[in-house]
């Protein structure tokens, strides 16, 4: 991307970094190509699909239609900071033993919804669940295995409480 | 009829073989991977559907000295993407026949110059007459492709059709009609291509088939089998839409890697993806069936038309496998089924999950349900008295040798969904409501693996080894991209060696390093690629035992202990095995004849709707599925299959509409082609029934698309039950069911009887 760069501050996963981009390079790249961190995917580029969703400041947002600037200060969150010191977080346990990722290319942005709604709310209905991943495009499950996901991670104790 | 052999792996949900990987977020898809000094590629496309290039300008405002361009003029080899007939050039070469044909390619280091450049180049067209639908290109006013623009005929006959029509008791006619759908996996296509005179191409890409693109690359350069690399990337989401497309775009960057001397990445938007890319193939079929007065089947005689676009890609062989499933799983003594497929100036249609299956099981299930309202028989008496069973011959006279428990899959279905009970509810609820219940069912077979010789043809090779640090190594070709590959071969081989599940890993499906076990496609994988890697693995057993002192009833211990000890002598420890079809299979290609394929899984669909008859919306409510696709290998990972082809189906039906406007998709994003959300898919409900297939691995038959080949019909009977109102035609959107509502006047009372 051409244009003059600005120096953006971003805390990411709970690691503090200063970068000179260009201010209006979205969130998403930034993190896939300065940061390399490759988690986040791009499936749309126009916020439908929700595959490069992450939470900046406790929002779930899609990077691909924030541009850096926007993101200054901010703290986010990405698929990367989920797992603690080795161990798969509640969320990613349940996935792999529900079926809830495939081809895995939604998995990352669908985590973080995921991970949005229970923090909202520690143990949504079906409904709520449905609602809550409603801008997250799966091609692959059709969902079903998803949902079980979810209301398996939220029963069980850590997801409520550890983090 | 056997029961499934106890087993310690196979039959088991174990954690999907790649599935920590993709949770973290590190499995490695080819946009997350970077060469050193890469460049980005594009392409230059069409804006014309059908025309002569008069010439090409480039923008002076542009340093094109920056870049690097590839025409055809740049191709060493042959200019053809390789596929059954070559009749698709790689790059336009002085005419287009579709919009978003590849003209040029650029490449340069900044990927958003490269996006700038494209829109600089300036093609001028002298036009040509296009043709965009089947009613207009089989006129055969302009021809567009060969002398009468049909890609492929098939005449199939069993019996005699003719002698019936006289003596039947009734005789009904139908046409049913399908529109393309858009496979959406959510990873676009993406390939990486270097070159090197030393090395040749090495081809990085999201692709389900690597040996499909080696093959075509071949051709493109002009190279020797062994400077052709192609090795796929972690693939999100193919459903058939990276079986052919891949050696396009392979080809592409390749080519522009061997001009610009560096790596080239291309990955396309989902606009272009959307645009450029194949779909499934628009159908039109007609039905004219006889029966006799108790509702037995006379005849059928079935017109199948389908659109396969502006080259002939993959249309024959999704045309072969679409009159093949177009009489359903019924028994009939007179049987005549022509069909041909079309060329129109449109981006040539693929595959798609189901590969003509879904567009031929749609008018065929929802033609039977005519047929019941015509001889007021209920849709399921009707399907009863005319079900295939084993011992009975198909319209391909295929004797079917195994069970067949079409019977026990139907009363299953109603029973789990509450069938007669809700038809008695809904009929009782209905006349008050201005939302109406319906529901209604599909029954329908899908055939596993290759078609008719097909299997014999591509000869696979499959295996297994074991490295020095005890790993078992699984070497197949065919790849993983979401629909359980790695886990269920792995599962196979850790089953049949005798060792633990976390043992055996998958070779990298990389073409210098596997053999070639065919294209992964046509729901083969677990049945045919299981079986030979079932068989490698018994076959490394005996050896071990006959040559390395190993055992019987031998420990994961002792087995490893006898694989050092066979290294030892030999160097390595490897064991591959080559396809035998089974035995008493027989196939006349001209005739269309005999066993069509080597088995067929089997399903019976439940759909339930809601019809807004104010919003004129339609909606599924809750979806039942029952079916027998021999041993189920992995439970979790079967059922994610089933459910999502079901929600694929759904939006087939209900959601999914490509709009071409001059033979350009004017719908291009996910914000204006709608697939189904989390919202929108109903609780879908799988039961199965196992019956071990004596030839597929572990018993396993194919069943990744035999879910997408029923929801269609199902939900359009059950709107015809709701509503008393039929629809032929999918998608099937609100702005239809208005169009047909209200011309109809007053919603007649729900037909049933």
């Amino acid at each position: 991307m051409s244009g003059s760069s600005s120096l953006i501050r971003l805390n990411v996963n709970g690691e503090s970094h200063s970068l000179s981009v260009p201010p209006m390079k979205r969130l998403l790249d930034v993190l896939r190509e300065d940061l390399h961190l490759t988690g986040s995917k791009e499936g749309c580029g126009e916020g439908e699909c929700g595959s490069c969703s992450v939470r900046m400041n406790g929002d779930l947002v899609n990077s691909c239609l924030v541009p850096v600037l926007q993101a200054d200060g901010a703290s986010i969150e990405t698929v990367e900071g989920l797992e603690r010191h080795g161990v798969l977080h509640p969320l990613q346990q349940a996935f792999l033993q529900c079926g809830g990722a495939q081809c895995g290319i939604c998995t990352p942005g669908m985590l973080m919804a995921a991970k949005h709604l229970l923090a909202h709310n520690v143990h949504p209905t079906i409904a709520e669940i449905r609602e809550g991943l409603a801008g997250n495009l799966c091609r692959c499950t059709g969902f079903m295995r998803i949902f079980e996901s979810v209301l398996s991670a939220a029963a069980s104790n850590e997801t409520t409480h550890a983090r | 009829m056997s029961t499934p052999a106890k087993t310690r792996i196979v039959g088991t949900s174990v954690p999907r073989k790649e599935g920590v990987d993709k949770l973290r977020g590190t499995a490695r898809y080819v946009d997350d991977i970077q060469r050193q000094g890469m460049w980005h590629g594009a392409t230059v496309r069409s804006t014309v559907p059908r025309a002569l290039i008069r010439s090409i300008g480039f923008d002076r405002r542009v340093d094109w000295s920056e870049f690097s361009v590839v025409s055809a003029a740049d191709i060493s080899g042959e200019n053809q993407i390789q596929m059954i007939v070559a009749d698709q050039p790689c790059l336009a070469d002085g005419r287009v026949n579709h919009c978003e044909e590849a003209i040029l390619l650029v490449a340069h280091p900044d990927r958003h110059k490269v996006r700038e450049a494209v829109n600089a180049v300036h093609v001028e067209y002298e036009l040509l007459p296009p043709v965009f639908t089947i009613e207009e290109s089989e006129k055969q006013q302009t021809v567009i492709w060969g002398a009468d623009n049909c890609f492929k005929r098939f005449l199939l006959e069993k019996g005699d059709v003719d002698s019936v029509w006289a003596k039947a008791a009734h005789i009904i006619e139908g046409e049913y009609r399908t529109g393309a759908q858009e496979h959406l996996y959510i990873e676009n296509n993406g390939v990486i291509a270097e070159y090197s005179e030393e090395d040749g191409v090495t081809v990085w890409g999201s692709l389900q088939c690597p040996y499909y693109v080696h093959k075509s690359l071949l051709a493109v350069f002009n190279l020797p089998q062994e400077k052709v690399r192609v090795i796929q990337t972690e693939t999100g989401g193919a459903f058939g839409g990276k079986e052919d497309y891949p050696s396009v775009i392979a080809s592409h960057a390749a080519l522009l890697a061997m001009k610009c001397g560096h790596p080239v990445k291309m990955i396309y938007d989902r606009i272009e993806d959307l645009a450029a890319t194949t779909k499934r193939h628009p159908s039109r079929v007609r039905h004219r069936t006889a029966l006799d007065a108790s509702g037995k089947l006379l005849a059928m005689e079935i017109q199948i038309d389908t659109d396969g676009g502006a080259y002939s890609t993959l249309s024959s062989t999704v045309l072969s496998r679409a009159t093949l499933h177009s009489p359903g799983p019924y028994v009939c003594p007179n049987v005549r089924i022509r069909s041909q497929a079309w060329a129109t100036n449109t981006v040539p249609y693929g595959a798609f999950r189901g590969f003509g299956a879904p567009q031929t099981v749609f008018a065929v299930e929802r033609h039977m349900d005519e047929i019941a309202a015509a001889l007021k028989l209920e849709p399921i008496e009707l399907r009863r008295r005319n079900f295939i069973h084993q011992g009975e011959t198909t319209a391909t006279e295929q004797l079917m040798r195994e069970p067949v428990i079409l019977d026990k899959l139907l009363d299953r279905a109603l029973a789990e969904s509450a069938y007669h009970a809700k038809c008695s509810r809904f009929a009782a609820e209905n006349p008050a409501n201005a939302i109406k219940r319906g529901i209604g069912i599909a029954a329908f077979y899908h055939g596993a693996g290759f078609t008719g010789s097909g299997e014999r043809y591509l000869n696979s090779l499959a295996g297994v080894d074991v490295t020095s640090d005890n790993k078992v190594r699984v070497l197949v070709s065919s790849t993983e991209f979401g629909q359980g590959t790695n886990t269920v071969l792995t599962q196979i081989a850790a089953e049949s060696l005798g060792v633990d599940y976390e043992d055996v890993i998958m070779a990298p499906p990389d073409t210098g390093i596997i053999p070639n076990s065919g294209p992964t496609v046509a729901s083969r994988t677990a049945m045919v690629i299981g079986r030979l890697v079932e068989r490698a693995s018994l076959q490394l057993i005996e050896t071990l035992r006959d040559e390395a002192g190993l055992p019987q009833n031998s420990t994961r211990e002792e087995f490893f202990a006898a694989c050092d000890r066979r290294r030892a002598r030999s160097g390595d420890v490897v064991s591959l095995s080559r396809y035998e079809a089974p035995p008493g299979i027989y196939w006349d290609d001209q005739k269309y004849r005999g066993e069509a394929y080597p088995a067929y899984a089997w399903a019976v669909h439940v759909a339930q709707v809601a019809v807004d008859t104010i919003t004129c919306s339609a909606e599924v409510e809750e979806f039942w599925s029952v079916q027998e696709a021999g041993r189920v290998i992995h439970p979790v990972l079967a059922a994610g299959q089933i459910e999502g082809g079901i929600a694929q189906g759904i939006g087939y039906a209900l959601y999914e509409k490509v709009v071409l406007q001059n033979g350009r998709m004017a719908n291009s994003q996910m914000t204006n082609y709608i697939m189904p959300t989390a919202e929108d898919v109903p609780p879908i409900h799988v039961f199965w029934e196992e019956l071990p297939f004596e030839h597929g691995g572990f018993g396993a038959k194919g069943i990744g698309e035999l879910p997408h080949d029923g929801p269609a019909p199902a939900i359009l009977n059950a709107i015809k039950d709701a509503i008393g109102v039929s629809f032929n035609e999918i998608p099937l959107l609100p702005e239809n069911l208005f169009a047909k509502l209200h011309t109809v006047h007053s919603i007649e009372e729900p037909a049933r009887v």
